[in-house]
């Protein structure tokens, strides 16, 4: 009884440690509230990067897993701008259209082969996107290597003091693009007319076609945008830090997360959820340190889902 | 029913292959081959491109000089992209497939640490190539690295020696959690605590970390003497940029320490002015204290092909010690007149060997009997010149006494 | 149909012993490392299909099952230096309670929330894995490999037979589950699950039992890994490539019989290692990635159905193998 027991504590008791493990960690007010404020920061640029995927999956029902694998092209586009001199901001920018046209033929594209042929329709249809994602991650492998690439600007590497704290400041702009983003397309969507017929189309395809709209070319249009507005959410993605191929796994947990914990077809929500995503994942990184925090997404994910699927704003 | 027929025709065809795989092939002249993977691009690749143009010059040397043996010598090398998972494979085809002679390992320690129990069960001699303690558990008797370091004193003695000069009372340890940062932390831990050093932070990262604000953000809260880092290049970079970016706080005397990266040319050049004032490990510097015999000409020579090649121009850290790992197996063969494992063990165990980063003679577990690593503080480096690494000053030896060419700055006076 | 039966168990011993045979022989080592995998893939397309061919969920955490079954072979090995079949039992095991327990939670959720769920229970699961020192963490563990078993010459051939034995028995029981009311009830509720309850079909009790069986077979696969490789370290082991790889030989193959997974694991993994040895490592996962995307949209009865096509004047009314 002894030596099972004796051996249950050996394999056991490391679990959560590392081996050179004394675990002395800090905690005071001051790493607190620093904590909160880059949570803060991060949250603002993890809504921007989903709220794409808000649109795309929350209004559209499109099963786009790829949304992550675009998100990450974006940043290597921007990458490959940035080395021809371009700032990555304006590259961003310089690249909505092109990703818009991509959405426009991705989206026809999924809609003439499966969302037209319903039933098994929703097994082939993530396949698909499935495959879309390797083949760009892959891609991007073939094109640039499985190195790091980051871009230089004027703004990265600075930071702004306030107080005793020190905010680097490519997370301060990240945050207001990001938020000025997001503000942008709540605007689009509840007082132009094409984005109000968007909603529409959400929340019913059948009333909109007889008023004499074509629900299809509305849902190209949106899924267009969706895909632009990744582009530039790929721009502020290798601002913020490094990215290399691979960097699109870790993604699809915090975009799903935040969409799902927003409730689908929810634009503020996708701020209020990325917020939450963002100091809750800081919050962890400060106290139970860097090897945990993969996890805290697909966690808050996991947790939404088993307890409130529809999320927190969701029709 | 076709379909158990068929499952036995995909089986006889794949058995065709491997068959026709295995066919034998006439002796005699055939080349030496000499198999080994090398971490050519991802995190490690800044260095392992340098380093395997150290390799290549040493087969050219040979082959003109008229090979090993009378054969000549063949190169067969395979990128492992700096990931463990790649390298069982790539030795187990090297055996298999491409039938080796002779094996070296792949650069650094994470990428090698797989293949060691394959190494020992295949009883192959296996010579390492800038591994730390990665034969630490398996005890493979055939195994010789070529790193001028042995164990974790060898390592951390010099670092914490810096310290002394500060008074340092308090140490933080920012560690990868990867293979070769766990072996050094482990023995530093020990030595720190040996030395009277309280450990005030801790923090272990998994490798694929790229933000590392709130742990600078936490070091600086615990007020360290000393920083010591256990880094692989992607995230020293990461971190230089890190403390450049936030500060890690005035009570910091002494940061680095064991950040791989930090000598590859091309890192040396991105990070430019970010990097005054870090103390950090190296192998050689263009200081007058470490002119040996042999290593002028050989990088003279080295950066000529490098600059073609679009790789690390400098080659301070890899190549030379490459170059010297091509030179034990050509004096172990020669001696011997033999390519057999056990036999050239035999002899590259109980002999001096003579290369261009000197006389090596190996002691427990295949390490280096005696270590020579330094620790370099950077001073006055500018922005985005490379070249400026070629003068004495940019890279000071502060440690230890027999080498070195300057006291050691405080981080913050160091760093302006 | 009876007959149809013995052929099968009869075709099943024979390739057995053919595998027994072949890793007696005299064959280059290389071709068993090789095999190995493409073996191994039989083993989770097969799996992957009782759940997501037959029942139509679409499972994306295949890399979570395999992982934990791999992960719990080094752990009896390391604590109890117990042999290999004690620890693919346990995988086995702790794989199957894990199917259950997911199942149990996320089978409330339909279509892109259900996979999205799953890829959730890889990330997680690598976590835990990274955090635990015992098993090696982030940073692995080497391990020492005792002797192969008497008639085998090498570990490698030993573990060539085991995973060989092991896919004949994945098929046998995704050959039973489809024929039989299991997978009659699977089919019906893949189609419309609500009419599937409304007429009786025990939709829920069904789901846990493909959930359970299909994760027991995905930690039978991974149980050998630490073995195979002398190492386990949780980034490869988690990775997504299990999961893309069992998927997309299952719906290339054909995901509405038991043949196709295996058809499709033998051609994508052969196709893989041979890309490996020949070209590249990368373009091993594009050609995987393009095939699924061609089939998905042009073939997406895969293999078998193209092939059912091709002898639709002959095929009307054949009873299944």
């Amino acid at each position: 009884m002894g030596e099972a027991a004796r051996l249950a504590r050996a394999v056991f008791l490391p679990l959560g440690t590392t081996e050179t493990d004394d675990r002395p960690m800090i905690f005071s007010m001051q790493l607190l509230f620093e904590a909160v404020v880059f949570g803060i920061l991060l949250g603002c640029f993890y809504a921007a990067v989903s709220i794409g995927l808000s649109l795309a999956f929350g209004l559209l029902d499109v099963p786009h897993v790829a949304h992550p694998a675009v998100l990450v092209l974006g940043a290597y586009c921007t990458y490959l701008l940035g080395s021809y001199g371009w700032d990555p901001i304006i590259a961003g920018l310089a690249l909505m259209p092109l990703f818009f046209l991509f959405g426009v033929a991705m989206y026809r594209f999924y809609y003439e082969t499966f969302e037209k042929r319903g039933t098994d329709a929703g097994v082939r249809g993530l396949a698909f996107f499935f495959g879309i994602a390797f083949i760009i991650e892959v891609g991007l492998i073939l094109a640039f290597g499985v190195d790091q690439r980051l871009v230089e600007a004027d703004y990265i590497g600075k930071s702004f003091t306030f107080g005793e704290m020190r905010v680097p400041l490519r997370m301060l702009l990240a945050f207001g693009i990001a938020l000025a983003l997001a503000a942008a397309l709540t605007l689009y969507l509840s007082k132009t007319f094409t984005g109000r017929a968007i909603k529409a189309v959400a929340q019913d395809e059948g009333a909109l076609r007889l008023m004499g709209a074509d629900p299809v070319r509305i849902k190209q249009w949106a899924f267009g945008i969706a895909t632009g507005v990744t582009a530039l959410a790929g721009a502020l993605l290798i601002i913020i830090g490094p990215v290399e191929p691979m960097t699109d796994r870790i993604y699809i947990g915090r975009t799903f997360c935040v969409v799902v914990l927003a409730g689908l077809g929810s634009m503020t929500g996708t701020l209020a959820a990325g917020l939450i995503l963002g100091i809750s994942e800081s919050i962890v990184l400060m106290h139970f340190g860097a090897s945990w925090a993969p996890a805290v997404a697909f966690g808050l994910l996991l947790v939404v889902l088993g307890i409130r699927p529809q999320g927190l704003f969701g029709r | 029913m076709k379909s158990p027929k068929r499952r036995s025709f995909l089986m006889a065809g794949a058995l065709a292959i491997a068959f026709g795989v295995s066919a034998p092939v006439a002796q005699a002249q055939q080349p030496i081959k000499i198999g080994h993977s090398m971490a050519l691009t991802g995190t490690l690749g800044g260095g392992g491109k340098g380093a395997l143009i150290g390799l290549q010059m040493w087969v050219e040397d040979v082959n003109a000089k008229g090979g090993l043996l009378g054969r000549k010598v063949e190169l067969i090398t395979y990128d492992d992209q700096s990931n463990p998972a790649t390298t069982p494979g790539i030795y187990t085809k090297l055996l298999d497939v491409d039938k080796v002679d002779l094996l070296i390992a792949p650069y650094a320690t994470v990428p090698t640490a797989p293949i060691m129990p394959l190494a020992k069960q295949r009883g192959k001699l296996l010579m390492g190539n800038f591994s730390f303690q990665v034969n630490s558990t398996v005890h493979h008797d055939m195994w010789f690295n070529n790193p001028p370091w042995n164990d974790a004193a060898s390592w951390s003695d010099n670092f914490f020696l810096a310290g002394k000069t500060f008074n340092a009372k308090t140490v933080a340890f920012l560690v990868a959690d990867q293979e070769f940062a766990q072996n050094l932390a482990r023995g530093a831990k020990t030595i720190a605590a040996s030395l009277g050093l309280k450990t005030v932070y801790e923090q272990n990262y998994p490798p694929a970390t790229v933000d590392f604000s709130s742990m600078i953000r936490a070091i600086r809260a615990a007020q360290p003497d000393i920083v010591y880092v256990m880094s692989y290049p992607n995230d020293s970079v990461g971190i230089v940029r890190s403390v450049h970016e936030i500060g890690v706080g005035s009570s910091v005397k002494l940061i680095g320490g064991a950040m791989v990266g930090l000598q590859f040319a091309p890192v040396m050049e991105s990070l430019g002015s970010m990097l005054n004032g870090w103390v950090n490990y190296a192998t050689y510097a263009p200081e007058k204290t470490m002119d040996f015999p042999g290593v002028k000409s050989f990088l003279e020579r080295y950066s000529k092909k490098a600059i073609e090649a679009k790789v690390d121009p400098l080659g301070y850290y890899l190549p030379p010690f490459n170059y010297a790992t091509g030179q034990m197996i050509e004096q172990a063969v020669t001696a011997t007149k033999s390519l057999d494992d056990k036999v050239l063990a035999k002899y590259i165990r109980e002999n001096e060997l003579k290369t261009i980063v000197g006389n090596i003679r190996y002691g427990k577990d295949g390490e280096w009997a005696k270590a020579r690593m330094v620790m370099v503080q950077f001073r006055g480096v500018v922005d985005k010149n490379v070249d400026q690494f070629r003068q004495p000053g940019k890279q000071v030896i502060v440690e230890p006494a027999q080498y070195k060419t300057g006291e050691v700055l405080p981080f913050d006076k160091a760093s302006k | 149909m009876r007959r149809g039966v013995l052929r099968f168990e009869i075709c099943a011993a024979a390739a057995v012993v053919l595998a027994g045979i072949i890793s007696l022989s005299g064959a280059n080592e290389y071709f068993f490392y090789a095999g190995y995998v493409v073996l191994q893939f039989v083993v989770l397309a097969t799996a992957w299909n009782i759940l997501g061919g037959y029942a139509g969920y679409v499972n994306f955490g295949t890399a979570a099952f395999f992982g934990i079954g791999a992960y719990t072979g080094v752990l009896l090995f390391k604590s109890l230096d117990a042999p290999l079949l004690v620890q693919m039992a346990a995988a086995a095991a702790v794989t199957g309670m894990l199917g259950f327990g997911t199942g149990l939670l996320t089978l409330r959720l339909r279509g892109i929330f259900y996979s999205i769920a799953t890829v959730a229970v890889i990330f997680i699961a690598e976590t835990l894995m990274m955090n635990w020192r015992y098993v090696g963490g982030a940073t692995g563990l080497q391990l020492l490999r005792p002797s192969p078993m008497v008639p085998f010459e090498t570990y490698t051939r030993m573990l060539f037979f085991v995973m060989a034995v092991l896919a004949v028995t994945a098929v046998s029981i995704a050959r039973y589950i489809e024929i039989s009311w299991i997978g009659r009830g699977l089919r019906a509720l893949r189609d419309t699950e609500e009419a599937a309850e409304c007429s009786g079909v025990p939709t829920l009790r069904l789901k846990l039992l493909a959930c359970t069986v299909s994760g027991a077979l995905m930690g039978l696969a991974g149980a050998p890994l630490p073995m195979y490789q002398s190492f386990l370290e949780p980034a490869s082991s988690f990775s997504l490539n299990y999961s893309v790889v069992a998927l997309a030989a299952a719906i290339i193959g054909g995901t509405a019989n038991w043949l196709g997974p295996v058809l499709g694991a033998i051609l994508l993994a052969s196709m893989q290692q041979i890309v490996t040895v020949t070209i590249s490592s990368e373009m091993n996962v594009l050609v995987v990635g393009v095939m699924l995307v061609v089939f998905v949209v042009a073939a997406p009865d895969g293999i078998l159905g193209l092939i059912r096509k091709l002898r639709r004047p002959r095929a009307a009314g054949r009873s299944p193998p």
